[in-house]
Order: C-alpha cells, then sequence, then structure tokens
C-alpha cells in the first residue's frame, strides 16, 4: 500500500529531516510513527500526499512513485488519502457541516448525494449535533474529531494523521484513536505520528521509531 | 460532465456571492474600471458621429476648372470636348452658369441675395474627377489645365476631406493607443483585487489543495469574479458614456441648429456597446487569471 525505499529528505540550507527511511504498510495496517519532535515525523507524513518531494529514495503509494507525480497528478492522489494536518486546518469562516463538504465540492458527487456523505461522516465523529456550530465553538477533542470528519468524507483508502492527540486531555485522545481504530477495523490503513508513548503503549499495533532522521528498529 | 456544469454554477454563485458581501468595494472597482473604459470608449463613439458626419463628403480628388466670366462660348465648347477624350480623367461635368445659379438660389438664406442681382456673377465651371489621386499627378493635370485659353481658375476640391480622412486615421490611432493602455490599467487593477480577495480566502486555498483540489477548481469562482468585476466596469462605462452624450447633446443639438443641421453625437452601435462589455469582462478574467495563477505558483511546494 504504502512503501518507503532509502528516502532521504534535505531541506534548502543543508538540514536533513530524514536521512536513509524505508519501511513498508500493507492494506489495513493501524501503524504509529513515534519520535520526538523533530525526529522527522512530520515530513515523512508530507511526503505520502507529495506536499514534500524526497530529495532520494523512492515513496510508493499503490505501486505509484508518488515523488515523480506531476503537478497535474497530484490532486487525484491526495483525494485518496485522508488527511489529518497537525494544526487541523478548519476554516472558521464556516459550519462543521460545510467544513466536511470541502473536499466534497471538488468531487464527482451531487450536492444532495454530498451532503448525505458529509452528515454520515459527522455522524461517525460523533459530531452530527453540532454541524450547524462553527468551529471555533468546539473544544478541542471536538475540532480534531471535525478534522477526522473531512478527511474521511471522501472514504479514502489510507487515513494519515500528524499528532492528532496533540493538546488533548487523555479522554479525549482516546476518544479521537478509538474513532481511527474503528475506521481501521473497516479496512482502512492508518499511519499516526505520535510522540505520546502512552497511546502507543494501548493501541499497540505496529510502530515504528523515527530518530534522527532513521527508521530505529 | 454535470459535475463540472455544477462546479461551474457553484464557482459563478460563488463569485457573485463575493460581489454581494462586498457591495462597496465592488462598487468601487467597477467605478474605477468604468471610468478608465469610458474614455477609449467615448473617443470611439465620437469619432463613429463624425464619420457618419462626414460620409457625404467624397474623400475622392475632385477637380473644378471655372471658366473667365468673359470667357469666349467656343473656348468653353473646346475645352469641354477636350476634357471628354483626356485620358487621365474618369468623368468630366459640365456645369453652365445658369444652371450654377440655380442651384445657388435653392440654397437656403441665398435666394434673396441672388434675386438682388442684376446679372449672373457665376462662370461656366467643369466639375472633374480624376482616375489618379497622387498630388503629382493632380497638380500637373491643374498646371496643364490653368494654361488652355479661357480657363480662370483650377481649383482641386477634397483636399480638406483628405485632410480630415487623415485627422481621423490619427485619431482612431490614439483612440487605439488610449485602449491598449487603459486595458494595461484595467488588468493591473483587476490583478490586484483578485489577489486581495485571493489572501482574504489564502487558508480555503491552501487547504483545498492539500486535500485534492486542482488549480483548475481553485481558479475558476476567481475567474468568475474577475469577468463579473470586468463586466460591471464595462456596464459603468457604458452609463459613463450615455450621460456624458446626452449632456453633449443639449449643446450639439443647439450649434447644429444654426447650422441647420440636425446633428448629433450618437451613442454606440450596439454591436459596439456588446463589444465593449465582451473586452472589459475578458480583461478582468485575464488579470484573475494571472493573479491566480502567480499565487498558485507561489504556494507550490518545492
Amino acid at each position: 500500500m504504502i512503501s518507503f525505499s532509502a528516502v532521504a529528505k534535505r531541506y534548502p540550507g543543508g538540514q536533513e529531516a530524514l536521512k536513509d527511511v524505508s519501511f513498508s504498510l500493507e492494506q489495513g495496517e493501524f501503524a504509529f510513527i513515534a519520535g520526538h519532535s523533530g525526529a522527522g515525523k512530520s515530513t515523512l507524513l508530507k511526503l505520502i500526499p507529495a506536499i514534500e518531494r524526497p530529495s532520494s529514495g523512492a515513496v510508493l503509494v499503490n505501486g505509484q512513485n508518488v515523488g515523480a507525480l506531476k503537478r497535474a497528478a497530484l490532486p487525484y492522489l491526495r483525494r485518496n488519502l485522508g488527511l489529518v494536518f497537525q494544526d487541523q486546518k478548519l476554516l472558521y469562516d464556516r459550519s462543521v457541516f460545510d467544513n466536511v463538504m470541502l473536499p466534497l465540492g471538488f468531487g464527482e458527487l451531487s450536492g444532495r448525494e454530498a451532503g448525505r456523505r458529509a452528515r454520515a461522516a459527522l455522524e461517525k465523529v460523533g459530531l452530527l449535533a453540532r454541524e450547524k456550530a462553527n468551529p471555533v465553538q468546539l473544544s478541542g477533542g471536538e475540532q480534531q474529531r471535525l478534522a477526522i470528519a473531512r478527511a474521511v468524507v471522501n472514504r479514502p483508502a489510507v487515513l494519515i494523521a500528524d499528532e492528532p492527540t496533540a493538546n488533548l486531555d487523555a479522554d479525549s485522545a482516546t476518544a479521537v484513536l478509538e474513532i481511527f481504530a474503528a475506521f481501521n477495523q473497516v479496512g482502512v490503513t492508518v499511519l499516526i505520528a505520535t510522540h505520546d508513548e502512552a497511546l502507543i503503549g494501548r493501541f499497540a499495533k505496529k510502530v515504528l521509531r523515527l530518530a534522527k532522521g532513521s527508521i530505529a528498529v | 460532465m454535470r459535475a463540472w456544469l455544477r462546479q461551474h454554477r457553484q464557482a459563478m454563485a460563488a463569485a457573485f456571492g463575493k460581489v454581494a458581501a462586498q457591495k462597496a468595494a465592488a462598487a468601487l472597482n467597477a467605478l474605477v474600471i468604468g471610468i478608465a473604459l469610458s474614455l477609449p470608449a467615448g473617443g470611439y463613439a465620437l469619432l463613429g458621429s463624425l464619420r457618419a458626419a462626414t460620409a457625404g463628403a467624397s474623400l475622392e480628388p475632385q477637380l473644378s476648372v471655372f471658366m473667365r466670366v468673359d470667357a469666349k462660348r467656343a473656348d468653353t465648347d473646346a475645352l469641354g470636348a477636350k476634357l471628354k477624350t483626356d485620358a487621365r480623367l474618369r468623368e468630366s461635368r459640365f456645369v453652365p452658369r445658369e444652371q450654377a445659379l440655380k442651384e445657388l438660389q435653392a440654397t437656403e438664406g441665398l435666394a434673396e441675395v441672388v434675386a438682388a442681382l442684376n446679372r449672373n456673377p457665376l462662370p461656366d465651371a467643369f466639375v472633374l474627377r480624376p482616375r489618379s489621386a497622387d498630388a503629382p499627378a493632380l497638380e500637373a493635370l491643374a498646371r496643364d489645365l490653368r494654361g488652355l485659353p479661357g480657363v480662370a481658375q483650377v481649383q482641386v476640391d477634397s483636399a480638406w476631406a483628405r485632410r480630415l480622412g487623415a485627422l481621423a486615421g490619427t485619431a482612431r490611432l490614439a483612440i487605439a493607443l488610449l485602449a491598449a493602455l487603459l486595458a494595461f490599467g484595467m488588468v493591473a487593477i483587476t490583478f490586484n483585487t483578485i489577489r486581495l480577495q485571493i489572501l482574504t480566502q489564502r487558508a480555503e486555498i491552501e487547504i483545498s489543495k492539500l486535500i485534492g483540489a486542482t488549480d483548475a477548481f481553485i481558479r475558476r469562482p476567481f475567474f468568475y469574479l474577475g469577468a463579473v468585476q470586468g463586466l460591471a466596469g464595462g456596464l459603468v462605462a457604458l452609463a459613463i458614456l450615455w450621460g456624458s452624450l446626452a449632456a453633449l447633446n443639449v449643446g450639439v443639438a443647439e450649434l447644429a441648429a444654426s447650422y441647420g443641421s440636425d446633428f448629433r453625437l450618437g451613442f454606440l452601435i450596439p454591436g459596439d456597446a456588446l463589444a465593449v462589455l465582451l473586452f472589459s469582462a475578458g480583461l478582468g478574467w485575464f488579470g484573475a487569471y494571472l493573479s491566480v495563477s502567480k499565487y498558485l505558483l507561489e504556494i507550490e511546494p518545492k
């Protein structure tokens, strides 16, 4: 499903975020990327939807070398990936419902079908009752769940989340991870970056430990 | 196909929504564009009126040969016969002095003057249409004719008409230059407005791009916004033009009446008015295109 082989990422200025990363994820797996902040977790995740491109090595998603994809092909790659960003990237000028509708706007669905999908996604994360609220009115945990709803509304095969439990209390963090686990159970491949060792322990699945730009075994 | 149409509909709705949400700013933009566009459009309309007014005047050169009043009839007849066979002429028309007097009498305000004359002061004349219109050939022809017996004066007419034609050509060029300059200005105005609009929607654009929106999808509402803004500017320009011509025509009507004419400055013909609207909408679209493309390139991860 997703495989990295000898991937390195250097930023202009010489900073080396990833040195030599190789791993692969099968379809339906649930994996954590663990490591301290600055270990390169975010960079690694950004290579999958080609938000960043590797300096060397290959990142394959469904057998496609995404680092070599043309600009015009990127939107179609990204639509098949559910992305939950570290800063959530919600839009505060519109309702919870409209936030979830955003990725459906550039898809092929009709208005009514899109609305149905958006409500289904909100229901899965337990936010259907708040669909008319503005995201600022939501708690931290609710905002995170909204970000997940937007990520899954296009029914992606892969869910990728960067520190989805940062700044959440233990209960909210658990609730958020349970949502990911539920999607994993219906066959979605899940890849989560976190520095929260306690959570990794409780949801013990495959763990890739990233230190100084390399995967430590 | 249906999804594509739906996306266009939504983009258009979004563009109109933005205009409605920022009425004052949108109105000011339309005004700026409208004023800029009204200048070349107005120049074009004035030129159109001028052309219509001078359409009756021949731009073809004409020569008038006036005989001396005391010229012998035989000289006149000989000249007439000679002119008929001159290869340099396409046509020659004889205007006898009696007919000239009659024409003069028929001219408004001159009947009484003519009646007061006790004899016909007008000479016999020939009106000639030469084959060649170039100046040296006309001069040579005029010189030859002046040397003939009985000829008092040879006048190359329509020089004024040619001058007017040259003047109109220059004016048309000046208007085209003005239009080109203002078109650049308009693209710059739209570029800037769309840029400001982009900045207020920065988050939406960035997020949309990250989660799979195509560039075309992101551009589309801005295209419509640019085109709508241009179109509004075009409408304002036509309104300004219409109002200005109406105001000018009060004075023009008075002036024309004193010359016994019903000349008025005309508005643009419908086709030209439509062209102004399409042109301004197109420029708005182009300004938006430049602006959005530049921004999308800027936020592209390296």
